[in-house]
């Protein structure tokens, strides 16, 4: 079979870098860089999950179709949380435009 | 002049064209509807990917739901963050990257046919995971015995009380949705160590290790990305919010 055996120094530096990623999540945590300390702690946690897929996972040497599978799983998860962010985030935006609920809104611009 | 009979094989005749591997379609694991060895590991590794990508979506869910909550009510989520225990989160982060680790090194050792490192690996493993589910418990009787387990008995000080109950609502949901995948994952790898001594796995079929490892893989990403959500959601800078 054709498939490549990873040579152990690759996952053990990989490891070593997913225990520094660690450390620096709860490093960055003591300091205070406002709204930043989500940013930072999520880029961390996904340069983690990337180590994890491509190494330990194996995607990095998998055959194509494989990683269109894992980059459609992340952009549907992405879908996801962009879809409900746009109906939350605008749901005061406009006045609903229900029959019912339009009279009031029409009073409210005097005609 | 006779003609040269077609060794027969155990997927018939191969198609014109294309050279036979007999090595590969005579092992005891090959299932005869495949082509050989290669396209029945890929087969079951896209299989085994799919359902991880369904799991995507199902983690999905409850981290959408979370994100919603969690920018709705920024100040009272920062503000659980003084209950949640950072050292035996930091602790368990590192336990199951190190589970990752002995999980991977024990798929090298069956594919380059070192049984016995495979057992041992696969051992660490259970062992490392166990370590995390031990951590995990006493910081739910920790959680109990604070009042914070929501419903009747939630009691919180200060002025947060409804939306930090929320929190908790999604620390337990996520940690217990998480820890129930790593239960599962004990006994698939309890599995492993049986077919792994009797000696199933070689470089020639791994597909139950590689398969098994994916999905240990997967609960630790999950886990990496809960850590920083649950645990460091308000800042510990000293004087600072």
């Amino acid at each position: 079979m054709a498939h490549k055996v990873v040579p152990l120094k690759v996952y053990v530096s990989i490891f070593a870098a997913l225990l520094v990623g660690t450390a620096l999540t709860v490093g960055a945590n003591f300091v205070h860089f406002g709204r930043f300390n989500l940013i930072i702690a999520l880029l961390i946690a996904f340069t983690k999950a990337s180590l994890v897929v491509l190494f330990f996972m194996h995607v990095k040497q998998s055959s194509p179709l494989t990683k269109v599978f894992v980059v459609s799983g992340m952009f549907w998860f992405c879908l996801l949380i962009a879809g409900t962010f746009a109906d939350y985030a605008s749901r005061d935006w406009l006045p609903a435009l229900g029959a019912w609920e339009n009279k009031p809104v029409l009073e409210q611009h005097g005609r | 002049m006779a003609e040269v009979q077609t060794p027969i094989s155990p997927h018939g005749i191969p198609p014109e064209g294309q050279p036979e591997h007999p090595e590969s379609t005579t092992h005891p694991s090959f299932h005869h509807h495949f082509d050989d060895m290669e396209q029945q590991f890929e087969a079951s590794h896209m299989g085994m990917w799919l359902f991880l990508v369904t799991e995507i979506m199902f983690f999905g869910g409850l981290f959408a739901a979370y994100t919603i909550y969690r920018s709705t009510y920024p100040e009272a989520f920062a503000d659980t963050s003084r209950f949640m225990n950072l050292g035996l989160g930091a602790f368990n982060t590192a336990v199951l990257i190190g589970s990752s680790l002995t999980m991977a090194l024990a798929v090298r050792s069956a594919q380059i046919n070192q049984q016995k490192a495979t057992v041992w690996f696969l051992i660490g493993t259970i062992i490392l995971g166990s370590i995390f589910l031990g951590v995990k418990a006493v910081e739910y009787h920790h959680k109990w015995v604070e009042h914070l387990v929501p419903g009747a008995n939630f009691q919180y000080e200060g002025p947060y009380a409804h939306q930090a109950q929320i929190l908790f609502v999604f620390y337990f949901l996520m940690t217990g949705v998480h820890a129930a995948h790593m239960i599962i994952g004990v006994g698939l790898l309890s599995t492993l160590i049986w077919m792994a001594h009797r000696g199933r796995f070689s470089s020639e079929y791994f597909t139950w290790m590689e398969m098994t490892g994916l999905y240990w893989h997967f609960v630790d990403i999950v886990w990496i990305f809960l850590f920083p959500l649950l645990y460091l959601i308000g800042s510990r800078a000293p004087g600072g919010g």
